[in-house]
């Protein structure tokens, strides 16, 4: 595929790119990468939300959006083009700086973590060795945005928005943490990659079976980080208006919408890649599959897998939205802090004694 | 070259938001700073070839510690007067804390241009080395103690912090969450059978 790709490229360009210094080539490789996953995830971002209008629709007997364009497909462009035209209002006595970094702050990071993630065997833009540490240093700096928002703008409601969602994330990061250091004893490496290669052969290697009970409390918990359904206190609209973000509007709220439906691709993406094998295929091994031309890319790893699996948790996403009434706070905090951490710790015990013992799927891992 | 190009720019940074810390007038403006502060060390670390300790420093600091201190910072009301005041009373504690800071330094430098300490940058490492991996290897076998030790000391700490500042009233009402998870309907509703009254 590379070789066919590779071989459209007229013989003089490829001259004139071997005559660059090897820095300008790092560099510019680098940033087409870089370019190429950002796009595709502000794609997938104005997309998503599309699909959730829909998928809520279609829950609650309704038809979603049908009016612009096809099937209403361009919807999200619509929505893009009003939030631009419309008026960055700064509340006086805010604090100007900080209210405008705030949704900065919280973009860059759901962004930049894509750059320790493979998207399929050779695609990732920085392979590094410290890759899951490095997801979650990032996933938890996204706080700042939320936290900032909520004080610069000097209104009481947006305060108790940013108290109660920083609250929430910093009690399910460390479930989210444990629940990593479960997938990392199993896969023995912090890179990704290798994480991903580690659950190879098939859907009875995927650490979903070995891992179940992380799983659950990661996903939940990834939920919970990202502020969506049940667990949207941060949000409140029945009390205390929209949160943190009362006081933005126009393009500044979309980078908050943006930030979060970003998120929310980043934790499906990695509750694929750590659980259920990333770009792996599920039906590895299956050869019959291979010799039905039209069913070869079932058996074959690759980006289409990843994506599947991603859209399969965001659907998830909008089906807690659709089904679940908000949590009590206090509830949220009772289930942080009294039910996952206690989970995980025991299951990172249990998975330690298996693995010593050497028993059940265990046997081979961790060694 | 390019790699010093680097190192100064995000020293020269780093200098800069260490400075924005005391300066600024605002207690959370000086909180952010510390965070970009502690973000600018992580790259140095970073250029240092140290990525376990840079991240781990992002994830602890950056992540946790400073988020929490953000926390009380917005909660305080803070007199921006008195703080001024206090500025120039602990002023000579603080520029006696940094003249031994920079005896220090000059010490290091002295020792290492005599050749008694350490190489001049870094020995390049193996291919295939992971500093976490070789960190993990150390603290789990030379110094499983001391690492043992921390731990149990920070979970007393723990332990310790929230006994202190625990206070049980008499008469406060709290749920039993199992208690309502296990209640039936007919421990709540009594249905009564009775004749159907007559008409008056």
């Amino acid at each position: 595929m590379l070789d066919f790709l590779a071989s459209l490229i007229p013989v003089f360009v490829m001259d004139l790119w071997n005559a660059l210094p090897p820095l300008v080539q790092y560099l510019s490789t680098t940033v087409f990468k870089i370019l190429l996953v950002t796009i595709a995830i502000i794609l997938i971002v104005a997309f998503s939300t599309y699909f959730e209008r829909k998928v809520i629709g279609r829950m609650q007997a309704r038809v979603g959006p049908n009016r612009v364009g096809p099937l209403g497909l361009g919807q999200p462009f619509a929505d893009v083009i009003k939030l631009l035209i419309k008026e960055v209002l700064v509340p006086s006595q805010s604090s100007n700086f900080l209210f405008v970094i705030a949704p900065l702050l919280s973009l860059i990071p759901a962004l930049a973590t894509w750059a320790v993630i493979p998207l399929n065997d050779w695609y990732v833009i920085a392979d590094i060795n410290a890759g899951l540490l490095y997801v979650l240093a990032l996933t938890s700096i996204g706080v700042y945005g939320v936290i900032l928002a909520g004080w610069a703008t000097n209104s009481k409601y947006a305060l108790l928005g940013a108290m109660r969602s920083a609250a929430q994330i910093v009690a399910y990061e460390i479930a989210m943490g444990f629940a990593l250091v479960g997938v990392l004893m199993a896969s023995g490496s912090l890179n990704i990659g290798d994480i991903v290669r580690a659950q190879n052969g098939g859907f009875s290697q995927w650490f979903l079976i070995p891992l179940l009970p992380l799983f659950v409390v990661y996903w939940i918990s990834g939920v919970a980080e990202t502020n969506r359904a049940p667990f949207d206190v941060a949000e409140g609209e029945s009390e205390i208006v929209a949160g943190f973000h009362v006081e933005y509007s126009g393009v500044a709220f979309a980078l908050f919408f943006l930030a979060e439906y970003a998120n929310m691709v980043l934790i499906s993406t990695l509750t694929a890649i750590f659980f259920l094998g990333g770009w792996a295929s599920p039906f590895e091994g299956w050869t019959f599959l291979n010799d039905i031309v039209w069913l070869a890319w079932l058996s074959a790893g690759g980006l289409h897998w990843l994506f599947i699996k991603m859209c399969i948790f965001m659907y998830t996403f909008f089906w807690f939205r659709a089904t679940f009434p908000r949590y009590r706070y206090d509830q949220i905090m009772r289930l942080g802090w009294k039910i996952f951490i206690p989970v995980t710790i025991i299951w990172i015990a249990v998975e330690g004694a298996m693995a010593w013992f050497q028993v059940g799927p265990w046997s081979g891992l961790g060694a | 070259m390019f790699h010093t190009i680097l190192f100064y720019s995000f020293a020269f940074v780093m200098f800069g938001a260490a400075i924005g810390v005391v300066f600024s007038r605002n207690p959370v403006h000086s909180v952010m700073f510390l965070v970009l502060t502690f973000f600018q060390a992580a790259v140095l670390w970073l250029l240092a070839e140290a990525e376990f300790l840079a991240i781990v420093l992002v994830l602890v600091y950056v992540g946790a510690v400073m988020v929490l201190f953000l926390f009380v910072v917005m909660m305080l009301e803070v007199n921006i007067e008195a703080a001024k005041r206090g500025l120039t009373r602990f002023a000579p504690l603080g520029i006696g804390i940094a003249l031994l800071m920079v005896i220090q330094l000059i010490q290091l430098i002295w020792l290492r241009s005599q050749g008694f300490a350490g190489t001049d940058g870094f020995a390049a490492t193996p291919e295939g080395y992971s500093n976490t991996k070789a960190l993990g290897a150390v603290l789990y076998t030379e110094h499983v103690y001391a690492f043992e030790i921390a731990a149990v000391i920070l979970l007393l700490a723990i332990v310790a912090a929230i006994t202190l500042t625990m206070r049980k009233r008499p008469g406060i009402k709290t749920q039993d969450i199992a208690k309502q998870v296990a209640v039936r309907a007919k421990d709540r509703v009594r249905i009564v059978k009775m004749e159907s009254e007559e008409r008056q």
